[in-house]
């Protein structure tokens, strides 16, 4: 064992000038990682590959139907579909090629880019944060070895997708050269955004911090994409400034061009060069604004376990709020857009059959509401689960140990990440409405944008006690929230196009609220989303009251 | 008799197959400062986590002031103040705030109490708390239990951290808190820091109490290593009461001699050497690995079996021990 170990370090200390010292040991951490990882990374190319697979297998369904593609192109040129689904190449003569790539490659980035920056952060800043790549630097590894072997092994789990999916599309009979442009393209995309996670790891100390700021990158790429895209057929300006829209005017399938892949490459070459630079210049376990110094004694205030969770959590509401309100306001000044764009849909004979005649408009904006009840959702997963990483850092124990009661410190965290969610969700809608009203929308009014939001506070409220039962019966099960995250969006966007069965959509809470836009709200809906709410909420605290504190 | 401040009974807890807590015994009266001394794993922590209503105990009681641990916890916790073992602070506050956070909750606080302590323990306060040390965080949490006005302290290994100077200080304020009436318990695994201050001492092993006492019960158990570089012949140590496990080697100017010896013998032991003509000499308190050593016989174990409470004669335990080292 000694003998390997001399035998494979021995060249590098014979080398100390060489450019690989600050890269000494990178191959050893890539091993490592993977090892580390096998499972997640196991079950993230699984997953991508079943939804290729299960995407592949409703266009042929589609493709069966002589009409089926051509409606299908149809509902792919209204603006709420755009904003879900790409650019438009190939909807003149749709074909499964030009649909997957309009279709699928926009979830495909997203989801990439999420494994992506996950996947950085958890092995650079994160490991920095909680001082084991002390340890790991501590030996003969390089300055920049974790950084660049994080990357490698994001790089490496993005080639294996690329080509398992590339492989599941030509086995679909799609063209080679296109369905492997795709899967690479995609990757690609997928990539910037782990390269911008990596700069966002210098910048700031804590790994969440760090990814927080990789998803608002991921997210102002999403929204530029859907406006440029809805802006203009095949993409304006706009389009052009988001990674993912690089990746989907490839034109695959359609009329494949390979250089908008270069704007991937150079955009993840200056970003590595960024994070280089940065790294080089601060300090390790730092970021690269020093810690100031504070308050030597408390605001009279602090003086309770509501306080102290606000205290906490303030600066996560303020961030999240600003960064999604952001995007609504920009969402909501493109709604005047839309009437025009229906006008001319409207005129084609198929359209009335497949839409009916509702206000589309109107259910548009509903999905835009969906939307924003979705950036609340998963701050309710985030903030509600702060009480578990409180209790595995040992300072749930501190504080129970002073005159605090279970249910009090409990419902104190619980209710500062309840306002968060509804301040989360209600200034999501009230930004688009601005956005919408400065852009001379007046229709539909403030009063129905803010009942569009508040109508999911009750299913939102679901989630959080689900999350906090999980959390007091069976805290190791808490993952499983971010599961059903995945799965609520799935059915809020996909329901009907999977032709899922209601009892199965009925998992996701949001599917009992409605569009109050275009549907009246069922008062037993709401009463019952209310009444699981407030059964959670008294199972949780039962079980948070009887058990061990902190659970080994 | 006023009611123990703590009382603990035939406490039993587990952690699905590994049993943390098994029988164990521990009373702590009120004023007096009590020594819970065990290697680690022994169970300290979990004992006082289970004092704190934490850890629901499986079987056994488990009272502060009289009350019930796990259902009065809020009522008792407004009268004792808790250092962890691990302290963790919130990494956004500093530790300012972290004291007068823990403080405010126990009750109304002492401002001029808390400067002295700070400047005493030399902490800066307005460092964030995710940039303190281990040492500093224990510090902060010291500084608010200390600066509480508490009945009882409940310090999990408290000085693991400090330094030499640092735990200087920290034994002046057990002792001020002593001299103020209140009770502590005070867990450890480092002999000699109980010995310094507590009146009481409660020995675990394996979940379990082997010994209880006073110091001056437990003296038997306290025996230190002497070394000495002498010129005459020291055999004659070898024979004196208390002395144990005489070992001789020839050394620069004479014959180095090593054995330990009973405390409650020292005195002798330095006559009979002042006349073999000393070059050098050193003695130093046991540590708790060798005692445990010595006294149960063990190699610090993870089995579940507790060895018996009534102490075998040092010597014989030592003899046959000691070749396995």
């Amino acid at each position: 064992m000694s003998a390997v170990a001399a035998a494979t370090l021995a060249p590098s200390g014979t080398m100390p000038r060489a450019f690989g010292s600050t890269l000494t040991g990178t191959w050893r951490l890539v091993r490592f990682m993977l090892r580390r990882d096998r499972v997640r990374l196991t079950v993230w190319v699984l997953v991508v590959t079943a939804l290729y697979a299960s995407q592949l297998g409703e266009y042929a369904v589609l493709a069966d139907d002589p009409n089926g593609l051509a409606t299908r192109a149809l509902l792919m040129r209204t603006p709420a579909m755009i904003s879900m689904a790409g650019p438009g190449y190939g909807l003149d003569s749709y074909t499964v090629g030009a649909a997957v790539a309009n279709e699928l490659v926009l979830w495909i980035v997203l989801t990439l880019a999420v494994l992506s920056i996950l996947q950085v952060v958890r092995h650079t800043r994160a490991e920095e944060e909680s001082g084991r790549s002390e340890l790991v630097r501590a030996g003969a590894v390089g300055r920049h070895a974790p950084s660049v072997a994080a990357l490698i092994t994001v790089l490496l789990a993005n080639v294996v997708i690329a080509a398992l999916t590339g492989a599941v599309l030509v086995s679909a009979g799609l063209p080679a050269v296109d369905s492997f442009a795709m899967t690479a393209g995609s990757g690609l995309a997928a990539l910037v955004f782990g390269a911008a996670a990596l700069v966002a790891c210098q910048v700031t100390e804590h790994a969440r911090g760090a990814s927080g700021l990789g998803f608002a990158v991921l997210g102002a790429a999403f929204v530029l994409r859907a406006i440029g895209d809805i802006q203009e057929e095949h993409g304006s300006v706009l389009s052009w400034l988001s990674p993912i829209g690089w990746a989907q005017q490839t034109r695959s399938f359609v009329d494949l061009r390979w250089w908008p892949l270069a704007l991937c490459v150079v955009a993840i070459v200056l970003l590595l060069l960024l994070a280089a630079f940065l790294a080089s210049r601060r300090d390790f376990g730092s970021g690269l604004v020093a810690t100031r110094r504070g308050r030597a004694d408390a605001y009279a205030g602090l003086d309770g376990p509501f306080a102290l969770a606000w205290t906490q959590q303030r600066s996560a509401l303020l961030w999240t709020s600003l960064g999604l309100g952001v995007m609504w306001l920009a969402t909501g000044s493109i709604l005047s857009a839309l009437p025009d764009m229906m006008e001319t849909l409207r005129d084609n004979p198929i359209y009335s059959t497949v839409l009916g005649e509702g206000d589309l408009v109107r259910a548009f904006i509903g999905i835009m509401g969906l939307y924003a009840a979705f950036g609340g959702a998963g701050y309710a997963v985030a903030m509600s689960l702060r009480v578990k990483a409180e209790e595995e850092s040992g300072l749930a124990e501190y504080l129970l140990a002073t005159p605090v009661s279970r249910a009090r410190w409990l419902g104190a965290y619980l209710a500062v990440a309840g306002i968060g969610t509804a301040v989360v969700t209600m200034s999501g809608v009230v930004a688009l409405w601005v956005g919408a009203a400065g852009a001379g929308v007046t229709d539909p009014t403030f009063g129905e944008f803010v009942g569009l939001g508040a109508a999911y506070l009750p299913a939102l409220a679901v989630l959080t006690a689900l999350a906090v039962a999980l959390y007091a019966w069976v805290p190791r099960a808490t993952p499983v929230l971010w599961a059903l995250f995945g799965y609520m969006f799935v059915v809020g966007l996909f329901g009907e196009l999977l032709g899922l069965p209601d009892w199965a959509r009925g998992i996701s809470p949001f599917w009992w609220v409605p569009n109050t836009l275009v549907q009246d709200v069922e008062v037993a809906d709401v009463v019952g989303l209310c009444a699981v709410a407030v059964v959670l909420f008294a199972v949780a605290f039962a079980g948070f009251r009887r058990r061990d504190v902190p659970t080994v | 008799m006023d009611v123990p401040a703590i009382e603990v009974r035939d406490l039993h807890k587990s952690f699905g197959t590994v049993k943390a807590l098994d029988g164990l015994d521990l009373t702590v009266r009120p004023g007096e400062v009590a020594g819970f001394l065990g290697p680690n794993g022994a169970g300290k922590s979990t004992t006082l986590r289970v004092l704190l209503g934490l850890l629901r105990a499986d079987s056994g009681s488990a009272r502060l002031f009289g009350g019930d641990a796990w259902r009065e916890a809020v009522a008792l916790h407004r009268r004792l103040a808790y250092v962890p073992g691990d302290v963790s602070l919130w990494p956004n506050l500093t530790g300012g705030e972290a004291i007068d956070l823990i403080t405010r909750l126990r009750g109304p606080v002492d401002k001029a109490r808390r400067a002295e302590l700070l400047e005493r323990f030399e902490l800066d306060p307005t460092k964030k708390a995710r940039t303190y040390s281990k040492g500093n965080r224990q510090k902060v949490a010291l500084v608010a239990a200390f600066a509480s006005d508490v009945e009882l302290l409940l310090l999990d290994e408290p000085t693991a951290g400090l330094d030499p100077l640092m735990e200087a200080v920290f034994t002046d304020h057990v002792r001020h808190a002593k001299a103020a009436g209140r009770s502590v318990l005070l867990s450890s695994h480092i002999l000699s820091e109980v010995e310094k201050v507590c009146d009481t001492v409660t020995i675990i092993r394996a979940g379990r109490s082997v010994e209880s006492g006073t110091l001056d019960q437990l003296r038997h158990l306290t025996r230190s290593n002497v070394a000495a570089v002498v010129t005459g012949d020291p055999s004659v140590v070898g024979v004196l009461p208390g002395v144990h496990d005489v070992v001789t080697a020839p050394a620069d100017g004479g014959t180095r001699v090593t054995f330990d010896v009973d405390n409650e013998h020292v005195g002798g032991v330095l006559s009979a050497l002042g006349g073999l003509g000393v070059h050098s000499f050193t003695a130093a308190p046991p540590s708790l690995e060798e005692l445990f050593l010595r006294h149960y016989g063990d190699e610090l174990p993870d089995a579940g079996r507790a060895p018996s409470t009534n102490g075998a004669p040092a010597g014989v335990a030592a003899s046959g021990e000691r070749s396995g080292r």
